[in-house]
């Protein structure tokens, strides 16, 4: 495959533009969405691709999140390449869809613009849509900036239609800063994406009338336990195959990809842990007390489902102190849902670092250089048996 | 994806396409998310499974209408020689429609509790 022309154009973009510049490539047969704030741009964007014939795909303008999941669920198992897009409110609305094209292992790619759950009702950016769909069996990949939205789209189609994963993608950007933030995003040749993820091809198509089949069928205390079972064992796969596309990506794009990113772990003795666009802020945190000559790294988390622990035991076994941020809360009086999950990576490491958890940025609270290094800070003064002061910190609050 | 992997994973499917609905496949051979790949294996999920009450017919009372015959969900009711010859109890849920729809005057269908000893059908479940 001439996989390696290299004839990529630069533009000016936002991350709701790249993500449509994204999708405008993979060209899938049907989109159904429905708007929501800050998505909208996405699908209406898309809709104008439609409209002006630069695309080919049946555009489906539905009345809810429920429907434009529904819609997109029966045109993936008809067999058509198919997408959605939503944020929010929006993705709490299609839960009960959700669950149902993971377990039907449909692999529909899906933007997600990361807002705040109501209420009290806000349209700014943070994790708890997403962390609250994390068990719903969906791969979920975070993205830092535009560049990374547009890489993890085109990616992740490669991804959700391996034969052995077959499972939906969600794939995040942070809503309004990236969404709506302008940066020169890197873009592939159409030709070169359309080789890259390749021709479309549903096993079980229910359009393939000289094979009928059912899908969705009553499965009881039969069969139901064994089709979860086979679910999880994708999910587990999921984490080879996401490393081989990201690997084969970076062939093409010279950038790479894998579960985690690790900035400047190699002699680091303390470490922020964090996903989405607080990541690039944090780098530059760390750059500054690197300058200081304080040992400090960042990992930040790419791929949140299927969970990166044995990875991140093994980059934070080696330091003193970890802080994990998180832009959601669990409301488990534990802290937020990363850090549960970070910490039970290090019960198995041999070098077990102290580990606390920073929430912040809960709709859309601003968080700058200063608030992520006082966290930096803050962790340093860790001692044994200091965590359990306050092993939850919340950065930025009012007080 | 490559082309030979996805043709691959299409004849393993093909393969496996009875393992959908054998009762005791393990779950590396079912096909994926619970797809059942062909058509007609309603004929071997035996509804007969569910029934609390039966139909008990009677065939001196039976005037032959065939109503039960016609109306049946499941087709039980078994007829030869344009003659009912019972009810055939493998798919039978117990619904009652044949007893519903026999004629009022005829009675010739009378719904019992499953435990009650029963004559006069033409196959047992
Ligand atoms: S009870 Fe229902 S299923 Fe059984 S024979 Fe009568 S009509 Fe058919
Ligand atoms: S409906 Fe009653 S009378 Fe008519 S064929 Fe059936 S059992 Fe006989």
């Amino acid at each position: 495959m001439a996989l390696q022309e290299k004839l990529t154009k630069t533009a000016a973009l936002t991350g709701n533009e790249a993500a449509a510049q994204a999708m405008r490539q993979i060209h899938p047969d049907v989109v159904a969405a429905y708007p929501i704030t800050p998505q909208t741009e996405i699908v209406q964007l898309y809709s104008t691709f439609v409209n002006d014939g630069i695309v080919h795909t049946e555009y489906v303008a539905v009345e809810s999140e429920h429907s434009a999941l529904s819609a997109t669920i029966g045109a993936a198992a008809a067999g058509a390449r198919s997408m959605t897009a939503t944020s929010s409110n929006g993705l709490a609305y299609m839960w009960e869809m959700l669950y149902i094209a993971a377990g039907l292992r449909l692999p529909i790619v899906m933007p997600v613009v990361n807002r705040a759950l109501s209420g009290p009702i806000n349209i700014h950016c943070d994790h708890s849509d997403t962390m609250g769909a994390r068990d719903a069996g969906w791969i979920q990949i975070y993205s830092e900036n535009a560049q990374e939205m547009y890489d993890n789209l085109i990616q992740a189609v490669r991804i959700a239609e391996n034969p052995d994963i077959m499972l939906p993608v969600m794939v995040t950007m942070d809503g309004f800063i990236i969404s709506h933030g302008m940066e020169n995003v890197e873009l592939l040749p159409d030709r070169a994406v359309e080789e890259f993820i390749g021709e479309y091809r549903y096993p079980y198509a229910l359009l393939d009338i000289e094979n009928p089949r059912t899908i969705g069928p009553l499965t009881l205390q039969d069969f139901y336990f064994e089709h979860k079972r086979a679910q999880a064992d994708a999910v587990v796969k999921a984490k080879t195959v996401i490393l081989k596309v990201g690997e084969e990506y970076g062939q093409l794009t010279d950038r790479s990809y894998e579960l985690i990113e690790s900035y400047r772990m190699e002699d680091a003795e303390y470490a922020l842990v964090v996903l989405g666009s607080t990541a690039g802020t944090a780098k530059y945190v760390i750059d500054e007390l690197r300058q200081d000559g304080e040992k400090y790294g960042l990992v930040k988390i790419r791929v949140c489902r299927p969970f990166p622990a044995v990875r991140l035991g093994e980059v934070l076994s080696r330091v003193t102190a970890v802080g994990v941020m998180d832009r959601a809360d669990s409301f488990s009086g534990e802290g937020g849902p990363i850090f549960a999950e970070v910490r039970a990576a290090l019960y198995g490491v041999s070098h077990r670092p102290h580990c606390i958890n920073y929430i912040y940025g809960l709709g859309g609270r601003d968080i700058g250089p200063d608030l992520i290094r006082s966290a930096a800070l803050d962790i340093k003064s860790l001692k044994d048996g200091s965590e359990s002061d306050s092993l939850v910190r919340y950065l930025g609050v009012r007080e | 994806m490559t082309e030979s992997s996805q043709t691959k994973n299409l004849l393993k499917d093909h393969v496996i396409i009875d393992k959908a609905i054998e009762p005791n496949a393990g779950w590396r051979d079912l096909p994926i998310g619970a797809v059942i790949p062909k058509g007609g294996t309603s004929r071997q999920f035996t509804t007969g499974d569910w029934r609390t009450i039966r139909p008990v017919w009677s065939p001196e009372k039976c005037i032959h209408c065939h109503r039960c015959w016609l109306y049946c969900p499941d087709m039980c009711w078994v007829s030869e020689d344009k003659k009912i010859q019972g009810v055939d109890l493998t798919n039978c849920k117990g619904c009652g429609i044949c007893a519903n729809v026999c004629p009022t005057k005829v009675h010739a269908i009378e719904m019992h509790p499953e435990d009650t000893k029963t004559e006069h059908t033409a196959g047992e479940d």
